[in-house]
């Protein structure tokens, strides 16, 4: 039995509503936006505490990137919030000029990221996300694991100075850290102890795999899983010491393997300390239509294939 | 302050323009010379800009709260942006020569990436501009500061959705505390507006959409003087203001006029002298 356990399962972005109602009344200076989805977002206690501090923008979402940096000149933390595909890829060069190159205190706060938003399709899922923002010189890139952790890195993230892009999802998934925890930016949470492998998860795919060292285990192999909730920066120390050790790894992620978390990671070890990799993520296709979970597990995003990928990167060894 | 002393600050300007793009070989004059009067109209009169009080020199802080701010939206006029920022007092007007050479602070289109004093957001892909400047007022009516933003796009630019999405939005939110520019010149790269994506009526099309619409004939200085105080007249009754700005290419070099041909080709030596025999050098060429 895995030593993480969950009493409820709750969605991410319920986890971002949260953080911002903690926010309403904390911080008088963050303000938020949304382009016509404040259910989607949770933000009826943000607008309800002070909706002086909220704005509407309508179904306009580069014009939503433009008032947020605009707000953010004028001394305020502007939350700019909407699904995924449309606060990354549709507005990518007004969050490129506007927000990135011009050094604005500017939060992208996104839900629906990834393939579980479900029936929507395509269209809504994108893939794309992380590697668009962590392009940008100077955004930072947060994709927490659950409830307690986006409600923690969405006040974390307005404590600090910068363009921040934060994903969260649809889904209800375990809820299984602590609540109010400390958020720190840039610093992974290693959560098992392992010798053998190292899974390196981000997102929904943290708790897959916890579950895959489950499975690991019943085969007598120790698999060490470390949540990279932010990927850029990333933590590189924690990579290495635990790579150092185990000599072999796996990324997972909701996203494509292409410019996602796992890219990042290749990344650093080639200069570093090359080792055999393998991939848990989507591999240069679009999502579909269907159910959260038979999508996870028609792409491959779930514990039997983390399982898998890591007894490959083993005998790789 | 006196027409004839606007007049004089903005030859000199004019001629920053034209020896700055022949400097670097590149870059701007025809919108940056037609936009010449309006820049310095607002920064040498109609904004209130915050001053050093030991030596009423202008102090830049990039939040703006209790001073009025300008964004230019089509960064592409930069060397008349710069030329007017330095003659302010914002930065050294030497600092003029470096304009679009390697390690310079004057980028070929603005951005406070270098830390240039008065320029607080990039510009340069079209059509965010509005959006930045209605977010600023927005900004600013938060923090019970009753400055003003200004705000100036091209004619060209009108082209770019998120221009309108802005001109929607700023309407719908009250945002009456902002004035906005079309530089109506009837040019793009391509040619003639008209001919390449024709705006027909901005007036009707920015009424329609709840903004208040003023015209000034944007080479008269005179005229701007008063458009200016008119427009800021207008402030406060729960519509933002959009002057609709004619003005000339290459104003103020006879043959730069009338074309588009000087968009974006900079002045060889010998036509960099017969445009500087027609500008008078008021404050002295840096």
């Amino acid at each position: 039995m895995s030593i993480y356990t969950y009493e409820t399962k709750k969605d991410t972005r319920s986890g971002f509503g949260a953080g911002m109602e903690y926010l309403s009344l904390t911080n008088p200076k963050v303000v938020a936006l949304c382009a016509d989805l404040i259910g989607s977002l949770k933000l009826e206690p943000f607008i309800k505490n002070c909706p002086e501090r909220f704005f509407q923008t309508g179904i306009a979402e580069a014009n939503m990137i433009g008032i947020a940096a605009g707000l953010s000149i004028g001394g305020y933390i502007p939350f700019a919030t909407t699904f995924a595909n449309f606060g990354t890829g549709r507005v990518y060069d007004q969050i490129r000029q506007s927000v990135a190159y011009s050094g604005k205190n500017v939060k992208i706060a996104c839900s629906h990221a990834g393939l579980t938003l479900g029936e929507d399709g395509a269209t809504h899922q994108i893939l794309e996300d992380i590697g668009l923002m962590k392009m940008l010189p100077g955004m930072v890139v947060i994709n927490p694991c659950d409830y307690n952790q986006t409600k923690a890195a969405t006040i974390a993230v307005a404590n600090y100075t910068g363009p921040v892009y934060l994903r969260f999802g649809r889904p209800v998934v375990p809820v299984f850290t602590p609540e109010d925890q400390e958020f720190i930016i840039g610093k992974a949470i290693k959560l098992i102890e392992g010798s053998d492998v190292s899974i390196f998860a981000t997102g929904h795919l943290v708790w897959e795999s916890i579950l895959a060292a489950d499975m690991l285990k019943e085969k007598g192999i120790h698999a060490e899983v470390i949540n990279i909730h932010t990927i850029k920066p990333l933590d590189t120390q924690a990579i290495l010491e635990s790579v150092g050790k185990t000599r072999c790894f796996v990324s997972a992620e909701e996203h494509q393997i292409n410019g996602g978390l796992g890219d990042s990671i290749a990344q650093f070890l080639a200069t570093t300390m090359p080792l055999p990799q393998e991939f848990v993520g989507v591999n240069d296709s679009f999502g579909e239509s269907g159910k959260p979970a038979d999508l996870m597990d028609k792409y491959g995003l779930n514990a039997v294939s983390i399982a898998e990928k890591a007894l490959k990167a083993i005998s790789r060894k | 302050m006196q027409t004839q002393e606007l007049i004089s600050i903005a030859s000199q300007v004019r001629r920053d323009i034209l020896r700055m793009v022949h400097g670097c070989q590149s870059g701007h004059p025809g919108g940056s010379l037609g936009c010449t009067d309006l820049l310095v109209g607002l920064y040498f009169e109609a904004m209130n800009l915050k001053l050093n009080s030991s030596n009423d020199q202008v102090v830049f802080n990039m939040s703006g709260l209790g001073e009025d701010v300008f964004f230019l939206s089509n960064g592409h006029i930069s060397p008349v942006l710069y030329s007017v920022l330095a003659r302010k007092g914002y930065f050294p007007v030497k600092e003029l020569s470096t304009f679009r050479k390697i390690n310079s602070r004057l980028q070929g289109h603005p951005t406070p990436h270098e830390h240039l004093e008065g320029i607080r957001i990039a510009s340069g892909s079209l059509g965010q501009g509005l959006s930045v400047a209605i977010g600023v007022a927005q900004a600013k009516k938060l923090n019970n500061d009753s400055s003003v933003v200004y705000c100036l796009m091209g004619d060209g630019e009108q082209n770019e959705g998120q221009v309108w999405e802005a001109a929607m939005y700023a309407p719908h939110h009250k945002v009456d505390n902002l004035i906005a520019f079309i530089d109506v010149n009837g040019q793009q790269i391509d040619g003639p507006t008209e001919k390449i994506m024709n705006n027909r009526d901005l007036q009707m099309k920015y009424e329609a959409f709840g903004w208040k619409v003023l015209h000034v004939d944007g080479n008269d200085m005179a005229e701007l003087q008063k458009c200016l105080k008119d427009a800021k007249n207008l402030l406060g009754n729960e519509t933002p203001i959009m002057v609709l700005m004619k003005s000339e290419m290459g104003a103020g070099v006879d043959f730069m006029m009338g074309s588009h041909k000087w968009h974006g080709v900079a002045p060889n030596d010998l036509q960099l002298e017969e445009a500087l025999n027609q500008l008078s050098e008021t404050l002295g060429d840096y």
